[in-house]
């Protein structure tokens, strides 16, 4: 049997470098494809969302979430459990709205733009990040919760943070969303 | 730290979308979205190979640069070890992983023989790159018999 990659903490560090390098691979090859900057951001987008369909169930069968009863827990897991399983981050949470169906995530640190210092010239509407986006949508929507989920603010646009808006568009029904074991 | 899965999650979907997207009737398109793929993982090949230790740099016989690859490259990539590395001692390796990762969650057997090639792209790619920062200019292909096993052929390219 192999030995544990964790026994070499060089090792550990490329394996958290593959997906970051292989992401911008991907961004850059689509750069390459489309010019102009919301294709990309609409491709990438439409990936993450395949991602998310994949990646929830993923997530719930590593995690014991319990059963949410709101809009405001359901985004706090999405932050402290999901973000911190996957990318080992926790974005704080902020609600954006008294009807409490609109919220923000504050990415303080982003592990996606490691080795992004800026944008490519010509690419300021480019929104690197965007999977993300598309994979908290397509999680969301597999658990029958429908939501808008964008950029609202990006550092590497000059923005003093990073900041991913989630608005969930439907009344939360209650009963479609169960805790899994 | 970014999680194992999200790597195998964005490889599986990059198939299908440069697939996809750059698919035409004819075998020319396939051959190049089997390119772009490729491309991709030289470039992430070449990138991890700029990060691996100080060490491994300090070569000296290209069959510990091959070891070093099924051994501490695959593990720190796909944690685990290649199961076999061949060689015939004139350039040409072969290195087999009989439970290849990328290819575990789509089946066993014959089944989806033909779609095997798409998710082997990358990796060869992966491979070129790597020994491309160890100093080697190579040629990988691969080449699946039954999942999940594959084989990756590696022919040094003589300068």
């Amino acid at each position: 049997m192999s030995r544990p990659a964790h026994r070499r903490p060089e090792y550990h560090k490329i394996n958290k470098d593959l997906f970051v390098l292989t992401y911008g691979a991907l961004v850059a090859q689509l750069c390459k494809d489309y010019e102009k900057d919301e294709d990309v951001n609409k491709y990438l987008d439409k990936m993450g969302y395949g991602i998310g369909t994949r990646l929830v169930e993923d997530f719930l069968a590593r995690s014991c979430v319990r059963r949410c009863h709101s809009y405001s827990e359901i985004t706090d897991i999405i932050a402290q459990v999901a973000f911190k399983m996957y990318l080992g981050i926790t974005p704080s949470v902020t609600c954006n709205n008294s009807s409490r169906t609109e919220f923000s995530l504050i990415l303080d640190k982003n592990p996606l733009v490691e080795f992004v210092e800026e944008l490519p010239a010509g690419r300021s509407s480019l929104c690197y990040c965007n999977l993300l986006c598309g994979i908290i949508r397509g999680a969301l929507e597999m658990i029958h919760l429908a939501a808008d989920v964008t950029f609202l603010q990006d550092r590497l646009k000059g923005d003093r943070v990073t900041e991913i808006g989630i608005t969930f568009l439907r009344k939360l029904d209650e009963k479609k969303y169960r805790r899994k074991k | 730290m970014a999680d194992p899965a999200l790597f195998e999650f964005l490889h599986t979907e990059m198939v299908a979308e440069l697939w996809a997207h750059h698919s035409d009737p004819g075998p020319g398109g396939q051959k190049m979205s089997l390119c772009v793929l490729e491309g991709m993982g030289f470039r992430v090949g070449q990138a991890l190979g700029e990060r691996l230790p100080q060490e491994t740099l300090a070569f000296r016989e290209e069959l510990d640069i091959l070891k070093f690859l099924c051994k501490d490259l695959w593990v720190a990539v796909f944690q685990k070890q290649m199961d076999s590395l061949r060689t015939n001692h004139q350039g040409t390796y072969v290195l087999q992983d009989n439970s290849f990762p990328l290819l575990i969650r789509m089946a066993s057997g014959l089944q989806y023989l033909e779609e095997a090639p798409k998710f082997l792209a990358f990796t060869c790619g992966l491979l070129r790159g790597a020994l491309c920062i160890l100093g080697i200019k190579s040629l990988v292909t691969a080449s699946v018999a039954s999942l999940p096993t594959c084989k990756f052929q590696v022919v040094i390219q003589k300068t």
